[in-house]
């Protein structure tokens, strides 16, 4: 092999390259469109992570939606709301910025909490799994599959299984929604940052069949809703919820429960 | 000559047909034959890039490649060639038409990637080595114009027959692609009767 060949080889491409890129340089000043300069100023506001949570295919389809008027400023909730705040300055409107929401998962059913009822070695995805009768090797068929679909569509590493339910890292989530889309059982539901006592369950069954797979689901007993003073709790279906606008974080219906299903 | 010429485009845009018979280039054919019209600007910006394509690789080849003997570097630099074409498409595109610009979206720039391109590409240094200079070149642009012409009168077939199918009722289960792949190949087995043509 001679030393001049690969020279040779090198400034071919080279120079076929630089020659290229010279005429596309030319080329680029020619047909330069003029963009909108709000559209690179917006898009710098955005989180810059392609989540897709506002439901466009990207950050900057977001923020050309954004100038263009067919988006809110502050359907980006992963940049916050100072950013969502910058966002409708640049753009010249009034920004509601609501509170801060995290994801929450509605199910508490670890593996020593919920009952087996199989042994499931087939494959490990939620989505996948929910596909097949009896889906998972859980009891209970409302609640966390452990797969982990949610931790895969995650790309703020702010949601893990862990010890077979999924949890959500409170102070990483960013709210782009995310992970409830993936949900096969849609368990995880974005709540208000600072709500501090959510029902950690979605079975809709009686009391007694709950009790029968899981020894940490709502039973549907009422007790927290005749406990709340402001009207917070609801018992529909057989399964509690608290409404984040009316509860004051008092605790009375977590303290009252006797399953502990209340956070 | 002229006579080969006609005889080579007709055989590149029916009788080999680039989808339909030597099945490069599937993937904007499924990608973006939804309608007719965004099929049609697929097409042209194909044919554009094709046809450029062959005729600045065939030249680069007669050029530099052969004399140096370099041709085992073909992949690489009509590669690059085909890049900057891409891009310059996407430029113009973007400034005249950017309504195709954005009906093509993330196609546009997958022609750079569209195995149709490169394929044309080498094979024309491959088929036409033996000829001499400007022959080639003929040979190239003629070969790479009915090729993609090829591409373009497939493409567009294809999202016409999309469009109608779009309202029947198909099984729930062929929904979507598998509809559309059953109909490809029922079009190549229709192209085949070109065979007997030339």
């Amino acid at each position: 092999m001679d030393a001049s060949m690969i020279l040779l080889a090198v400034a071919v491409v080279g120079g076929v390259g630089l020659l290229i890129g010279l005429l596309l340089g030319v080329a680029g000043k020619k047909f330069a469109v003029e963009t909108d300069e709000r559209v690179e100023q917006v898009r710098e506001h955005l989180a810059g992570s392609n989540c897709g949570g506002c439901g466009f295919a990207g950050c900057d389809a977001c923020a050309e939606a954004m100038v263009a008027g067919t988006a809110a400023p502050n359907v980006c909730a992963p940049a916050g709301a100072e950013n969502a705040k910058a966002i409708g300055e640049i753009l010249g409107v009034s920004v509601e910025v609501g509170d801060r929401k995290v994801a929450f998962v509605r199910c508490a059913g670890t593996c020593d909490k919920t009952e087996m009822k199989s042994q499931y070695f087939g494959i490990q995805d939620c989505q996948k799994a929910s596909m097949i009768p009896g889906s998972t090797d859980k009891a209970c068929n409302f609640g966390c599959m452990g797969f982990g679909s949610c931790v895969n569509a995650c790309k703020y590493d702010a949601i893990h299984v862990v010890n077979g339910v999924a949890v959500v890292d409170k102070e990483k989530c960013v709210a782009c929604g995310a992970c409830t889309a993936v949900c096969p059982k849609n368990l995880i539901v974005l709540v208000p940052a600072k709500a501090e006592h959510l029902v950690q369950c979605s079975n809709r069954e009686k009391g007694k069949a709950v009790k029968a797979v899981c020894a940490a689901g709502c039973i549907g007993c009422g007790i927290c809703q005749k406990n709340c003073e402001f009207g917070a709790v609801t018992v529909t279906n057989n399964l509690a919820s608290i409404d984040p606008e009316k509860c004051t974080n008092c605790g009375k219906c977590a303290e009252k429960c006797p399953v502990k299903v209340i956070s | 000559m002229i006579g080969e010429l006609i005889l080579l485009l007709v055989g590149a845009a029916l009788v080999n047909n680039v989808i339909l018979s030597q099945f490069l280039g599937l993937c904007p054919f499924l990608g973006v034959s939804r309608r007719v019209e965004t099929a049609a600007g697929m097409g042209a910006a194909v044919i554009f890039v094709i046809t450029i394509a062959s005729a600045v690789c065939s030249a680069i080849y007669l050029l530099i490649l052969e004399p140096a003997h370099l041709t085992y570097l073909n992949t690489i630099v009509f590669i690059l060639v085909i890049a900057a074409l891409v891009q310059l498409v996407e430029m113009i595109l973007k400034k005249m038409m950017k309504s195709l610009y954005n009906a093509l979206g993330i196609y546009l720039p997958l022609i750079t990637t569209n195995c149709a391109v490169l394929g044309v590409a080498l094979l024309n240094v491959q088929k036409y080595a033996d000829y001499t200079g400007g022959k080639m070149m003929v040979f190239s642009i003629v070969n790479g114009l009915g090729t993609s012409a090829g591409f373009c009168i497939a493409i567009v077939l294809m999202a016409g027959i999309r469009e109608r199918i779009e309202n029947n009722d198909i099984t729930s289960s062929f929904r979507g692609q598998p509809i559309v792949l059953v109909t490809a190949g029922l079009m190549a087995i229709a192209f085949c009767g070109f065979a007997g043509v030339i």
